[in-house]
């Protein structure tokens, strides 16, 4: 933990030089990157149980737990959801529905065919769906956010239909 | 002692930046047929030391409209400074159509540019004028000497003296950076920089302000900057998208995309006011505003026929109507100078090209590029051209195409991305 912090202090002193350097930056840009790195659920213990329990209390990040699949594929140019990806999204839905203080966010991206600014678009389309269909399924408008990054964050840097179909998704971000 | 070591690690860090900055055109195509024109090295008068030889910026730049096909100055016979120094003859023999002859002297202030344009075989004098300048203004000085010249032979304004901002990304989580370079690649500037996105630059038509879509707080929010002073204002941060910026031909209003509503629509935001009027209203994608030149229409990507398609609409708002009917995917619409013409990206055959559309039923759609991946199309302000993101050698590059179909650049730096061009408005 402490590692981490020193990389994120040093990546903080980093971005507050960058952003000296670049002719408009404004100071608060580096700091609120930085913040956002720190996802706050990792100091929450809602239920008072010790830190060591820290899977328990992340299931999403125990590879034996269902939850830890949290990613969900599409069709080319299209935000439906594949009747294979059906059931992960309804174990997500049935666990969100029943830990109502946790929240997750709905990161909707594109590959990178056609044009950047329908990519965005299209990934926020893709949220919303997912959104959709967990409330649905029972979940709490409050537990939820969307966010389209569209086809600015590839996981795999290809040109081919191998990497944009692993692009074309929305991660589900707890 | 911190605050210094900051300093220090900023000062190499903008040296870096402006390193890795330069542009590099080449010409990849349509120097056949192009005019032959010599222009005569300037002459420094005793006491100037101007910085750079203003001939030599006016001849790369006519060399890379693809139009002139300037003389390599070891092939000059002779190197005339004043018109009485002048033998046409010689010229002819040379086989040259035009001729540029210069000097600079020094004047308080700075320098004045002193230059002559001859038509060789006619025999007169095209174009003679004085231009004031400081060292620092003589590159672009040269280039609007460029600019008077070229549109004094091609009857088209010269975009010389114009910019052009992009977006370069190194690359597996490195900066993200926009910038505004001149329109030759000299000079580039950091407009903004961050690890996470910066997408869709927008010029303002006095060239003076650039909005841009930036996710530097982990969501996007469009900025609108003022290029010179680098202060700017958050202008939009809804929940949901924040996408597509585009300044109204009067400056006064932004078209935007906003998904605040539930799905994503356009809307206008006036920037004085600040009041907020949604345009479209659609269960689909309505994205990609391009306001008309006149301001009296936004044409924009939707995809509520099931596939994206351009479709317009009136900028007070009302009924859209559809656009293009041909090939099943036409995104990032954006209007010609004169408002005749629209360039948008068009996917033929699976391949992702730039298509250039007459409007008013002006015959079939052209395909005006040849990657597979070809987006961002943008005009430059005199119409000629229309420059583009490509990918070359498996690298982000841009490109340029004449509307005429003559001539292509390639727009490339020598390490990490390039994407995202936008051509600055004409300013003089």
């Amino acid at each position: 933990m402490i590692r981490v912090m020193r990389a994120l202090g040093s990546a903080f002193a980093l971005a507050l030089a960058l952003g000296l350097g670049g002719c408009a930056t404004e100071p608060e840009q580096p700091q609120a990157e930085a913040a956002a790195v720190i996802p706050p659920s990792s100091y929450r213990s809602d239920t008072g149980t010790a830190q060591t329990e820290g899977l328990v209390d992340r299931p999403w990040d125990d590879p034996s737990s269902p939850l830890y699949r949290r990613i969900v594929y599409f069709d080319y140019d299209s935000s439906e959801i594949r009747s294979e990806f059906v059931p992960l999204l309804q174990t997500h839905a049935r666990y969100l529905a029943s830990h109502p203080k946790t929240r997750v966010t709905l990161e909707g991206h594109t590959d990178e065919r056609g044009s950047r600014e329908y990519n965005l678009a299209l990934g926020d389309e893709r949220a919303q769906t997912v959104q959709r269909f967990l409330l649905a399924e029972g979940v709490r408008g409050d537990q939820l956010a969307t966010l389209s990054f569209g086809e600015e964050k590839p996981v795999e840097p290809g040109h081919d239909e191998g990497a944009w179909s692993q692009n074309r998704r929305v991660e589900l971000a707890y | 002692m911190k605050r210094l070591t900051i300093f220090l690690l900023t000062l190499v860090i903008a040296w870096v930046g402006q390193a890795q900055a330069q542009l590099t055109i080449e010409v990849t195509g349509g120097i056949e047929g192009a005019q032959p024109i010599a222009v005569v090295p300037f002459d420094a008068a005793e006491g100037a030391t101007p910085p750079l030889d203003p001939a030599a910026v006016i001849a790369a730049d006519l060399a890379r409209s693809g139009r002139f096909k300037p003389m390599p100055t070891r092939d000059m016979l002779a190197t005339p400074h004043t018109a009485a120094e002048v033998d046409l003859r010689d010229w002819r023999l040379l086989g040259m159509q035009h001729l540029v002859i210069g000097s600079v002297r020094p004047v308080s202030g700075g320098f004045s540019i002193d230059y002559v344009l001859f038509d060789v075989f006619g025999g007169g004098q095209l174009l003679a004028d004085s231009m004031k300048t400081t060292g620092a203004g003589m590159r672009y000085t040269a280039h609007r000497i460029a600019d008077a010249i070229y549109e004094k032979l091609t009857g088209q304004p010269g975009v010389f003296s114009t910019r052009i901002a992009y977006v370069t990304d190194q690359g597996s989580g490195g900066r993200v950076t926009l910038r505004i370079s001149d329109a030759d690649g000299h000079g580039a500037q950091t407009v903004v920089s961050s690890n996470e996105p910066i997408l869709s630059p927008a010029w303002s038509p006095d060239g003076q302000r650039i909005a841009y879509v930036s996710f530097e707080n982990r969501r996007p929010a469009i900025y609108v900057q003022d290029v010179s002073s680098g202060r700017r204002d958050l202008v939009a941060s809804y929940p949901g998208i924040n996408g597509s910026p585009a300044f109204s031909p009067d400056g006064r209003s932004l078209a935007l995309t906003l998904s605040k509503g539930g799905n994503p629509d356009i809307y206008v935001l006036d920037l004085g006011t600040r009041e907020l009027r949604q345009v479209t209203d659609h269960l689909g994608i309505d994205t990609e505003p391009a306001w008309s030149p006149d301001g009296s229409t936004i044409a924009f990507t939707s995809n509520r026929g099931g596939s994206p398609q351009i479709y317009k609409v009136s900028a007070a708002g009302g009924p859209a109507e559809r656009v293009t009917f041909e090939n099943d995917y036409n995104a990032a619409p954006t209007y010609s100078p004169d408002g005749r013409s629209l360039a948008l990206v068009t996917r033929v055959n699976g391949q992702f090209r730039i298509g250039l559309l007459k409007l008013g039923g002006g015959g079939p759609m052209r395909i005006m590029s040849s990657g597979t991946l070809d987006e961002s199309p943008s005009f430059a302000p005199n119409g000629s051209m229309i420059i583009y993101a490509t990918h070359y050698n498996g690298r982000g590059v841009l490109a340029a195409a004449s509307v005429d179909g003559r001539v292509s650049q390639r727009l490339s730096q020598d390490s990490g991305e390039v994407r995202e061009p936008a051509w600055s408005p004409l300013v003089h």
